[in-house]
C-alpha cells in the first residue's frame, strides 16, 4: 500500500461516509488485519463509533472480515481493500454504462446498488419503482415487473452478482453448496473465494414482486408516510431474504476495455473498421474468459453473417478489412488460421499494452515536448541505445538531445543500463544505455495519477472550506425562495429575496461553481487513465505466469 | 559530485568517465541549485483541456449528485457533537434528526461477525438503566415518550419480530446516547441530598406539550 493509494482512499472515505470512516479504514489499510480491540485502541474511538464504521465498510464491500490467523480461538480481523475504495471514483461511469446499455432503470438499480453496497433484489425493485414513479407524469407508475425485468437482463450479462455467502466460524453456513472451493476448516480460510467460486452466482431467485411504485404526496408529509409504508411493507417477504446483490465490477471493466479497444481502431482506422472489431469481441463475450490473452478464434464466414444489418458491405471487402487489422502495426486483430475463410482473433493483451504505450508517449509529450517525445518513444522501440545513437536516429542536434534526456532520466522516465566490458567495470570501458522499460514505468505513472486525483480532491475541498459563509448563505436563499415560491408568493417578495445576494456575491459564487466542475471533471477523467494503466498492469501480471 | 569542479582541470575522482555520458570536456554544466525547488515551478508546456461533450457533463453532473446524496444516507457517520456546557433546548431536536438516519439502516446481522452485533452486546447493559429507572425520572418519561413515538410512526406492525427488532435497536441506539446523559445525572445526584424527585427544573414543560394530547394545558 503505497502512501499515495492511502492518501486517496482516506479521502475517499472521507467525502462518502465521513471522518470516523475515514480514521477506521485508513488505519486497516496502513497496518493489515487487525482485530476489533486492536483499531479501537491504535485509533482512540470509541467502541461503538469503531463498530458502526465496520459495519458500514463491510457492508460495501470495502471491508472483509476472517477468523484470526492464530487458530480457532484468536478474534476476527478485519481487512480493508483498497482496490474497492478506489472504484467509488468510477462509479458516475458505471452508472453512466448502465443507462446507455439499459436505459434509465437500468441506472437506477445500479445507482441504488452502488450506493448501497448490497440488497436483495426485492428491495431494490421497490425503491427503484418508487423513484420512477416520482418522475412520472401524475396519474403514471411504474410496474414492479418491468424493473424485475431489467434486474433479470442485468443479472443474466453478469452486470450484476449475488454476494457470496459469509463462513466464519461458529456462524451459520448457508444454503448453497460449493464444498470443492471452501477449504476442510473454516477457521483457516485464509484465501477469500470469489463471488463467482459460487454455483448459483447469477442465478435470479422466484420472488413474488406484484405491485406498482408508490408516489409521495408532498414532500413535507412524505416521511411520516414513509414511515408509515414501510411499517407495512417489511412484514412482506418476498422469497429472496438472505440473498443479497452486488455489482460485478470485473465485467464492467470488461465492457469498458471492449468500449476502449473499438474507439481506438475508430480512431486509427476508419468506422467500418471499428464495427467489425464490435461484432467480433460482441460474439466473443460469453467464450472468453476475464483474463483470457486473446478471444477464441472466430472465422470470416461467422463474422460475415454476425455483422450488424444495416453495415452490408461485401465478403470480399470484408475479407480486405480483415488483411488491414491483421496488417496494423497497432496489432490489433491476428490470424490465427485459415480455414473457414480465415481465422481473426482479437489480441486483447496485445491491444491494453499498445493503448497504455500510446498513453505513456502522449503523457511524455504533453510535459515535455514533441522532440522528448521523439526520443521516448525510439527508445521504446529499439530499447537500449547509446548516447550517440539516440542523437542521430532522432535527429535532434547533440546539446538539446543531451539536455532531454537527462531531464526525462531525472523524471526517471528513461533508465541507464551500465553493460561493462571488463569485469572491473571501469567507467572508460563500460557501455552506458539509455533504455525505457514500460511495465516500471506504466506502474510509476498510474502512481502519480493516485496522486493527481488525491490533489484534485484536496483543492476541492479547500475552495469549498473557503467559500462556505457564501455557500451556506446561497442554499439558505434558494430554501427561502423555494418555501415563496410553494406558498405562492408575489414575484416583487421573490426578487427582494433574490437581491440578497449581492452582484459580486454571485460572480464569486459562479467562478467558484465553475471552478469546482473542472475539478470534478478532472477527476473524471485521471480515472479513465487510471483504468487503462490498471488494465495494463493486471493484464501483464496474469500473462506473465 | 565533487570532481565537477574539476573540469577543464583534468582530474576527476568519479568512477564513471564525463565522456561517455556525452558531456565533453571543457563544456559548460548547468548551474548548481542552492535552494529547493520551488512549489509551483512555471511550466513550459500548458496542460490540455478537459474534454467537453453530453456525456462528460451528464457523468460530472452524476457525480455531485452522489457526493450530495451520501451525506444523507445512514452510512455516513458522524461523530456526535462535543458535548456543551449548558444543556440546550436545541439538543433535543438535534438529537432526533441524528436517531432517524441511523433507524433506516439495519444490516442483516447473519451476515457480519457477533462481535460487531451493538444489539447484542447492548442488551447486558439493559440492565443497568432499569435499576437506576426510580431515581432518574426525566430519563425514563423521554424514553417512553420516543416509545410512543415510535410506535406512532409504527401503526399497525403484523410482525412482532420486527417490531421487537427495531424496539430494541431503537432503546439501543437511545441507550448509547442516554448513557451519557445518565452519567450526568448520577454525578448531579451525588452531590446533593435532596432527592432528585421532588426537585422539578420545568425540563418537563417542553417535553409535555410535543406530545399530540388532546388535554387542555393550564
Amino acid at each position: 500500500m503505497t502512501a499515495q493509494e492511502v492518501r486517496l482512499c482516506g479521502l475517499l472515505l472521507q467525502e462518502h461516509f465521513g471522518d470516523v470512516v475515514e480514521k477506521v479504514g485508513t488505519h486497516l489499510l496502513r497496518n493489515g488485519a487487525q482485530h476489533l480491540r486492536a483499531i479501537v485502541q491504535e485509533t482512540g474511538t470509541p467502541m461503538d463509533l469503531v463498530k458502526k464504521s465496520l459495519c458500514v465498510l463491510i457492508q460495501h464491500g470495502a471491508c472483509a472480515f476472517s477468523s484470526g490467523r492464530k487458530g480457532p480461538g484468536s478474534p476476527v480481523e478485519y481487512q480493508a481493500s483498497f482496490e474497492r475504495i478506489l472504484r467509488i471514483l468510477r462509479y458516475p461511469r458505471y452508472i453512466y454504462t448502465a443507462k446507455t446499455l439499459y436505459g434509465d432503470t437500468g441506472e437506477l438499480i445500479i445507482e441504488e446498488l452502488l450506493q448501497r453496497g448490497h440488497m436483495t433484489m426485492s428491495s431494490t425493485v421497490k425503491t427503484v419503482a418508487d423513484r420512477l414513479t416520482l418522475n412520472m407524469e401524475e396519474g403514471h407508475s411504474m410496474e414492479y415487473s418491468e424493473v424485475s425485468n431489467t434486474f433479470s437482463k442485468l443479472v443474466e450479462t453478469h452486470f450484476l452478482q449475488r454476494c457470496p455467502p459469509v463462513e466464519v466460524a461458529g456462524k451459520a453456513v448457508s444454503a448453497t453448496p460449493d464444498p470443492a472451493t471452501t477449504p476442510g476448516a473454516p477457521a483457516n480460510n485464509t484465501t477469500p473465494s470469489t463471488p463467482e467460486s459460487f454455483a448459483d452466482c447469477y442465478k435470479v431467485p422466484h420472488v413474488t414482486l406484484i405491485g406498482r411504485g408508490k408516489r409521495r404526496n408532498s414532500s413535507e408529509d412524505g416521511e411520516d408516510q414513509r414511515n408509515a409504508k414501510r411499517a407495512k411493507e417489511d412484514p412482506e417477504t418476498h422469497g429472496d431474504e438472505g440473498i443479497y446483490w452486488q455489482v460485478n465490477f470485473e465485467r464492467f471493466h470488461l465492457h469498458f476495455r471492449d468500449q476502449a479497444i473499438i474507439s481506438a481502431v475508430a480512431n486509427k482506422l476508419d468506422q467500418t473498421s471499428s464495427e467489425i472489431v464490435r461484432t467480433m469481441l460482441r460474439m466473443s463475450e460469453v467464450t472468453t474468459p476475464p483474463i483470457a490473452t486473446c478471444t477464441q478464434a472466430l472465422s470470416a464466414n461467422e463474422i460475415f453473417r454476425s455483422l450488424p444489418p444495416n453495415y452490408n458491405i461485401s465478403r470480399p471487402i470484408l475479407d480486405q478489412y480483415l488483411t488491414l487489422l491483421v496488417d496494423d502495426p497497432m496489432e490489433f486483430v491476428g490470424k490465427s488460421g485459415d480455414s473457414g475463410g480465415g481465422m481473426y482473433v482479437v489480441n486483447l493483451h496485445r491491444a491494453l499494452a499498445n493503448l497504455a504505450r500510446a498513453t505513456l508517449e502522449s503523457v511524455v509529450q504533453e510535459r515535455f515536448g514533441s522532440r522528448s517525445a521523439r526520443i521516448f518513444r525510439l527508445l521504446l522501440r529499439k530499447r537500449h541505445l547509446e548516447q550517440k545513437q539516440v542523437e542521430d536516429f532522432a535527429m535532434i542536434p547533440a546539446k538539446e538531445a543531451k539536455d532531454m534526456l537527462y531531464t526525462l532520466l531525472s523524471e526517471n522516465l528513461v533508465q541507464l543500463q551500465e553493460i561493462p566490458k571488463t569485469p572491473d567495470h571501469a567507467p572508460s570501458r563500460t557501455f552506458y544505455l539509455y533504455t525505457v522499460n514500460q511495465l516500471p514505468t506504466a506502474r510509476m505513472l498510474l502512481q502519480n495519477c493516485f496522486k493527481t486525483v488525491a490533489n484534485l480532491i484536496e483543492r476541492r475541498l479547500f475552495e469549498t472550506k473557503e467559500s462556505k459563509r457564501l455557500l451556506e448563505k446561497s442554499q439558505r436563499i434558494e430554501a427561502i425562495l423555494a418555501s415563496l415560491q410553494a406558498s405562492g408568493a408575489e414575484p416583487e417578495q421573490l426578487t427582494e429575496v433574490e437581491e440578497m445576494i449581492t452582484p459580486p456575491e454571485k460572480q464569486q459564487l459562479e467562478s467558484l461553481r465553475h471552478h469546482i466542475n473542472k475539478l470534478d471533471s478532472a477527476e473524471n477523467q485521471v480515472d479513465e487513465t487510471i483504468f487503462l494503466l490498471e488494465s495494463y498492469i493486471k493484464s501483464t501480471a496474469t500473462a506473465t505466469r | 559530485m565533487a570532481g565537477r569542479g574539476g573540469r577543464g582541470r583534468g582530474r576527476s575522482n568519479m568512477t564513471f568517465s564525463l565522456e561517455n555520458l556525452g558531456i565533453g570536456r571543457g563544456e559548460a554544466l548547468p548551474p548548481s541549485s542552492l535552494q529547493p525547488s520551488p512549489l509551483f515551478p512555471p511550466m513550459t508546456f500548458q496542460p490540455v483541456p478537459l474534454q467537453t461533450g453530453e456525456e462528460v457533463e451528464y457523468m460530472l453532473a452524476l457525480k455531485q449528485e452522489l457526493r450530495a446524496a451520501t451525506k444523507n444516507l445512514p452510512y455516513y457517520i458522524r461523530q456526535s457533537a462535543a458535548r456543551r456546557d449548558v444543556l440546550r433546548y436545541s439538543d433535543k431536536y438535534h438529537r432526533d434528526e441524528a436517531r432517524d438516519s441511523i433507524m433506516d439502516w439495519r444490516p442483516d446481522w447473519s451476515r457480519l461477525p457477533n462481535e460487531l452485533c451493538i444489539k447484542v452486546r447492548k442488551s447486558q447493559k439493559k440492565v443497568l438503566p432499569q435499576l437506576k429507572g426510580t431515581k432518574t425520572t426525566t430519563s425514563g418519561k423521554e424514553e417512553v415518550l420516543s416509545k410512543l413515538e415510535f410506535l406512532e410512526k409504527k401503526e399497525e406492525i403484523v410482525n412482532s419480530e420486527d417490531e421487537e427488532d427495531e424496539e430494541k435497536k431503537k432503546t439501543n441506539e437511545e441507550e448509547e446516547q442516554e448513557q451519557e446523559e445518565e452519567l450526568d445525572e448520577e454525578e448531579v445526584e451525588e452531590e446533593t441530598d435532596y432527592i432528585m424527585s421532588y426537585f422539578d427544573n420545568g425540563e418537563d414543560f417542553g417535553v409535555d406539550s410535543d406530545d399530540n394530547m388532546d388535554e387542555a394545558t393550564y
